[in-house]
């Protein structure tokens, strides 16, 4: 059996824990076995995610679970795999995903894969997987030859399918130990897709000159419904908040198209954006590296060139 | 306070990833090797001003690996740690390395664990967590500050789009990301008194390996990148949703 720990925020489940929903029916399917979720804590339409393959979703719910503990979620999700007989664990490789995968890993004397982008193939009883290493520079089949298998999912390598209908939610009573981390307070941008999840992000660097000039990337951004980023030297110098930082240091994402202005493209910026599917550089220099790594460039001054984009964006959507 | 810093080594940021023939392993020769920069940027300095501020207490360095691994070692001594144990091992999967860093932990009582969100060539971000595990502590995943005082510790965590702030009681394990501390250049001096710093070299303790790495491969080379006039906008958007198929 495939036990898929379906994370939700604030109650919700976002498209992450669709897709790892989609690759733990997909995995099951290559053993020849089921795929069931697991949900944790308080949490609403959890028989939804029968929709994308799960054949029963198990809820665990009690005092210890109100707020995040890495200690007590690996302890639900563990001994939920031992109680269901579940010998491959999905999650998602997210901030709760890596807090808590490794505690799972090491409960279950597990071998693990952190961070795949494909669903595995099945040899004898081990399972093998591919993820992106050397932040984003290579790839890596990994082979899994352990008894239990923790596996984490890169956010939008997977496309969600909807292949079933909505399954039945059964509660699950586990002895859990008690929280060890009291949470003081959450700070969470709303509105936007936070990054790691974001299918369309508009990114600026150093070459907007200062945080008032922001506007010309918002603009576009909120044109296409995209996620803004930036580079790691304007993050540095607060012109932006920290958690917009992609590349080595920062976050590493893989959207279906990035668009860069004004940023050189430095090869630690590289690493947190070259999974992307396309990639768009606006920068006044021919010279600049990014272009050797986009699919499309456009050589010019990016005040004048972004904003015509963006009524080119709305013009399309319009028509 | 008695501190320990996990360090990992690897390639340099900048390095261009090269295979051997048929893929199956890297090619190395002509790599060249620094500490993984989360271990020395922010795990570390902020593992020393904690000490500083305390005015007491020791910071210990932890590496599990080969005998090569020794100047990425002598590099953390050097910008402050007050001594280093080795753990004499290949670095294999996640697992071993964590059951070797807690079977060291374990004698060493430590107060604070420090390690890196994740090492920059394989990007596991998961060996902190296993230690926690395997010692039974509370852990905290990337954390981008962290403030102690007495036996409790006040830590900011980088979550999807913003921060979570938490309480925790010592002992604990934490995972450091940008913003935890600024990097440190050692000096002259750093550098010549970590030479007699004491470097304990330690046999492994047995492990399971339960993964490997059955091939590698580079990703597609992209094709020229097709420039668009900046006066045509609209053929990008139209280049974008006919061509790429992306909006
Ligand atoms: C260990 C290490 C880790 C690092 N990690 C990261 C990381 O995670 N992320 C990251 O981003 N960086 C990282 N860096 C920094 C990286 O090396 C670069 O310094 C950084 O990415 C440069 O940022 P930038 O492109 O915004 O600025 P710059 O390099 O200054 O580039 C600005 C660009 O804007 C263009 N420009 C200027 N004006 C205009 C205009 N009007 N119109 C159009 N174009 C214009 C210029 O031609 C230039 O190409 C790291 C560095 C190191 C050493
Ligand atoms: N071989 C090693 N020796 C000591 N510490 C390590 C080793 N490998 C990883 N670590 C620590 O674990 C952190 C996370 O590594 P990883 O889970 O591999 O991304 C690193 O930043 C180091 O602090």
């Amino acid at each position: 059996m495939v036990l898929v720990f379906a994370e939700a925020t604030n109650g919700k489940f976002k498209k992450a824990a669709h897709e790892a929903i989609t690759y733990g029916t997909k995995t099951a399917a290559a053993m020849g076995t089921e795929c069931v979720a697991l949900t944790i804590g308080q949490v609403e339409n959890a028989g939804d995610l029968g929709r994308f393959g799960a054949t029963k979703v198990y809820n665990v719910n009690s005092d210890a679970t109100a707020t995040f503990d890495s200690g007590v979620y690996a302890a639900a999700i563990a001994e939920a795999a031992k109680q269901l007989g579940a010998k491959v664990i999905v999650m998602i490789h997210d901030s709760t995903g890596k807090s808590v995968m490794g505690r799972v890993a090491a409960r279950l004397d597990a071998g693990s894969a952190p961070g795949v982008n494909s669903v595995p193939t099945v040899s004898g009883g081990g399972l093998t997987v591919r993820k992106s290493v050397f932040s984003g520079k290579a790839f890596a089949e990994v082979e899994i030859t352990s008894e239990y298998k923790v596996i984490s999912v890169a956010g939008n390598s997977i496309p969600v399918e909807e292949t079933g209908a909505a399954a039945t939610v059964e509660s699950l009573d586990l002895a859990l130990p008690a929280s060890r981390t009291k949470v003081l307070e959450t700070q969470r941008a709303t509105g936007r897709i936070p990054l790691p999840e974001a299918e369309l992000v508009v990114s600026g660097g150093r070459g907007l000159k200062g945080p008032e000039n922001w506007n010309v990337i918002e603009d576009l951004a909120e044109a296409l419904g995209a996620t803004t980023a930036c580079s790691r030297p304007v993050a540095d110098v607060d012109w932006r908040p920290h958690h917009e930082h992609v590349g080595q240091t920062g976050v590493a994402i893989r959207p279906n198209l990035y668009i860069a202005a004004g940023i050189s493209g430095a090869i630690q910026h590289l690493a947190g954006v070259n999974n992307s599917k396309t990639i768009v550089v606006i920068n006044k220099d021919p010279e600049a590296p990014f272009f050797k790594a986009a699919d499309y460039g456009v050589v010019g001054d990016l005040f004048e060139v972004l904003p015509k984009l963006t009524e080119a964006v709305k013009a399309y959507k319009a028509s | 306070m008695k501190l320990l810093v996990c360090v990992s080594k690897t390639p340099e940021t900048t390095t261009k990833i090269q295979l051997t023939g048929d893929g199956s392993d890297v090619d190395t020769s002509g790599v060249k090797y620094i500490m993984n920069p989360y271990d020395e940027w922010y795990a570390l300095v902020r593992a020393l001003e904690l000490k500083e501020a305390a005015g007491s207490g020791s910071v210990t360095l932890l590496n599990v690996g080969p005998a090569d691994n020794d100047s990425v070692i002598r590099k953390g001594l050097a910008v402050g740690a007050d001594d280093a144990i080795r753990v004499d091992a290949e670095g294999s999967s996640s697992l071993f390395i964590a059951k070797q860093i807690a079977a060291q932990a374990k004698e060493g009582n430590y107060d604070i664990l420090f390690f890196g969100k994740e090492t920059i060539d394989y990007n596991g971000s998961e060996v902190g967590a296993m230690v926690a595990e395997l010692l039974d502590v509370v852990y905290v995943h990337e954390a981008s500050k962290l403030e102690v005082s007495g036996t409790t510790a006040t830590v900011t965590r980088d979550i999807e789009g913003g921060v979570e702030i938490v309480e925790v009681e010592l002992p604990l394990v934490v995972s450091a990301a940008k913003g935890m501390a600024e990097q440190r250049i050692p000096n002259m001096r750093g550098i010549m008194m970590a030479k007699r710093k004491p470097l304990k070299v330690v046999p492994a303790v047995d492990a399971a390996v339960s993964t490997k790495v059955t091939h590698y491969d580079l990703p597609p080379e992209k094709s020229a990148v097709k420039l668009i006039e900046p006066d045509d906008m609209t053929e990008l958007v139209r280049l974008l949703h006919e061509e790429a198929k992306v909006i």
